[in-house]
């Protein structure tokens, strides 16, 4: 293929997404990684396990939903479905991702490997970055930047699992919320719809309420009745608005 | 399964972890195809998957695992809300909310004594 001068050569550009290993949201994640390897040591989970849990599932709240299944002592079919439903997430984002990135010329089998490199923090980054990358180069972009977090978090693990037991109880427990408060940050500012604002908000209350409710179902129940509820709230506020307009 | 159940536990977790993310990114990428942008049912699907996290992250939060179970209910909770007003008042930096969210928590862990 031909390539211009000025837009850069595909080895160039996979760099160029490599290099995001020192951003911002990068580091973030690597630290929560550390909380989630704190987290998986406390479960008594070998690191052999943890290392291919990472490369395989690859998204944190399905670990971490994941990893309390099994310690719940969940059969395959209940651990399945609980992980499966926290994963609905990932249709859409990667479905809103892929005409960002891909050409008239991308292979579909490019985009079934390569979205496997999908989860809350490639996302925001490749969604906010691949606007100042050429066309042509966005899936090369996505992939070093992609294959870099995961290989880079395995290795993290590896290094830190014999340590993180011996952490002090205070860096413990501030890694483990790391989780959840970088989640409610990163929803938020990467929201580009309304309707974002309104489930996060409503998730948030329909989580513990569906707990007491129904334990068993507590994350399945909220995400389908919280989501539709906001859903739904959004839709007439939105419509009411177009009326008055 | 526990895991030490050697060979079973990789093939559990390929099955219940692997497969169960996958499975909606590979369809992510068919309806990356076809799915409008603009539509309503994209939507719906949206509202459904934030909320789904948002009810994730509310369980780590109110019911913790580990070191954090014995730490106060108060404390955590008093810890988010300090951490968002001081996103909101950050320009929605997450590293401000984020950072603050953890000051506070460790330093109402400290002074618990633990």
């Amino acid at each position: 293929m031909e390539e211009s001068r000025d837009e850069g050569t595909g080895r160039a550009w996979f760099l160029a997404g490599m290099r995001g290993i020192v951003s911002l949201p990068a580091m973030i994640l690597m630290l929560s990684f550390v909380g989630f390897c704190a987290f998986t040591a406390q479960a008594g989970a070998p690191l052999e396990q943890v290392i291919f849990m990472i490369g395989a599932v690859w998204a944190l709240p399905a670990k971490v939903i994941l990893v309390s299944s099994i310690m719940s002592g969940a059969n395959l079919l209940t651990a399945f479905i609980a992980v499966t439903l926290s994963s609905i997430r990932l249709m859409p984002m990667v479905a809103a991702l892929v005409p960002e990135i891909r050409t008239t010329r991308t292979p579909t089998w490019l985009l079934l490997v390569l979205s496997h490199f999908v989860a809350i923090t490639a996302w925001v980054f490749a969604m906010e970055r691949v606007q100042a990358v050429p066309r042509q180069h966005r899936v090369t972009f996505f992939a070093g930047f992609g294959i870099t977090l995961v290989l880079a978090n395995m290795a993290l693990v590896a290094l830190v699992y014999r340590f993180v037991a011996e952490f002090p109880p205070v860096v413990a427990g501030c890694l483990f919320f790391l989780t959840p408060v970088y989640f409610l940050a990163s929803i938020w500012s990467s929201a580009r719809h309304p309707v974002i604002y309104v489930a996060l908000a409503i998730g948030l209350v329909a989580g513990p309420l569906f707990y007491w409710l129904a334990p068993e179902f507590d994350i399945l129940l909220a995400g389908a009745g919280g989501g539709t509820l906001a859903w739904a709230l959004e839709r007439t506020w939105r419509k009411r608005r177009e009326v008055r307009a | 399964m526990s895991w030490d159940d050697g060979w079973w536990a990789y093939l559990f977790i390929a099955i219940a972890g692997w497969l169960a993310t996958d499975i909606w990114r590979w369809l992510g990428v068919v309806a990356g195809n076809r799915l409008k942008e603009d539509s309503e049912a994209l939507n719906w699907v949206r509202a459904v998957a934030t909320a789904l996290v948002a009810a994730v992250v509310a369980k780590l939060i109110l019911y913790p695992t580990g070191v954090l179970e014995q730490s106060p209910l108060w404390l955590r909770l008093g810890a988010v809300i300090i951490g968002t007003i001081a996103f909101f008042v950050g320009r929605q930096k997450p590293a401000v909310g984020i950072a603050t969210a953890i000051a506070v928590l460790a330093t109402g862990l400290l002074w618990l004594g633990f």
